[in-house]
């Protein structure tokens, strides 16, 4: 089983990267990208036996407490069979 | 006094830090490794500059879980002092010793020079000793020290007197200029420019002075 968690920065949050990839892109004749916000992606392996609802409670702890910091970012986890 | 210099893997200000106290003010310094407990009687810690862990995750984000972490909240939440310098800083937001976040500097670069700075506030143990409104040149030296927070706590900041230090010429896109803050309880105080670069003529700049004799003169009083 694997766990994907999404960590990205919040709205109200300035991402001078994502601003700096999107005028880049822009440059590059993609007029067409209004914005872009750049995040972390972790994929995480679980250990056999372990249950769906166990890792559910713990990957949300896990990502509140470490993956993220609160203050300045937001995110998702999501389970895959 | 003594001052402890916590050392975690990848930092890289502890001597300057160590330097200062030691040679520099003439006080007792001592380094404090990141997985000890035990905080060997220090009067004053002081987390200091570099790349903890890399700055893997974010910065000072594994740091906080390190081992001496857990005795620095507890001597913190005893009223001890606490100063965290650069990286130090971004350990103490990271975990909640401080309020508001450092993220990436506005410009994007790593920046590495001298600034100057106007102290937000001399009621404190660490600016105590710096004339009121008086202009400093420290150097920073970071990538990511852009500071901040939430409107509710940047106005609280300022409604506390809780700004220790201000940038003149804003290198890094810090809301309301900021450069350093202190706790609510004002035994807590973390700034991005580095005091201990800033303590002899030789260093082209002796401003950083000003905040180690707030210190001592601040542990003299409450001893």
């Amino acid at each position: 089983m694997k766990a994907l968690v999404y960590v990205t920065l919040k709205k109200t949050v300035l991402d001078p990267q994502g601003a700096t990839i999107a005028r880049a892109l822009n440059g590059m004749g993609h007029p067409e990208i209004a914005s872009v916000r750049q995040g972390k992606y972790f994929e995480i392996e679980l250990a056999e036996g372990t249950t769906k609802e166990q890792a559910a409670a713990n990957l949300d702890k896990i990502a509140a407490d470490v993956l993220s910091n609160p203050v300045i970012e937001e995110y998702k986890v999501e389970i895959a069979g | 006094m003594k001052f402890g210099v916590v050392v975690f893997p990848g930092s890289n200000c502890d001597h300057d830090a160590w330097y200062a106290a030691s040679h520099n003010i003439g006080h007792q310094a001592e380094y404090l490794w990141h997985s000890d407990t035990d905080l060997r009687g220090s009067d004053c810690v002081i987390l200091p500059g570099g790349f903890s862990y890399g700055d893997y995750l974010r910065c000072g984000a594994i740091s906080k879980f390190s081992p001496i972490m857990a005795a620095v909240k507890k001597f913190a939440a005893e009223g001890g002092l606490v100063m965290g310098i650069c990286n130090g800083f971004q350990i103490l937001t990271e975990c909640g010793l401080l309020p508001g976040a450092l993220v990436r500097n506005r410009g994007l670069k790593f920046i590495c020079k001298p600034v100057r700075l106007q102290v937000g506030t001399t009621n404190s143990p660490f600016t105590s000793a710096i004339t009121p409104g008086s202009e400093l040149t420290i150097p920073i030296a970071h990538g990511e020290g852009c500071y901040i927070a939430d409107d509710r706590t940047l106005d609280e900041l300022e409604a506390e007197d809780r700004i220790a230090f201000r940038y003149l010429d804003n290198p890094n896109g810090s809301l309301r200029d900021i450069a350093g803050v202190l706790n609510k309880e004002r035994n807590v105080m973390g700034m991005m420019p580095h005091p201990e670069r800033a303590t002899e003529p030789l260093m082209g700049s002796s401003d950083g002075l000003g905040v180690f004799h707030s210190l001592v003169s601040a542990f003299a009083t409450h001893k």
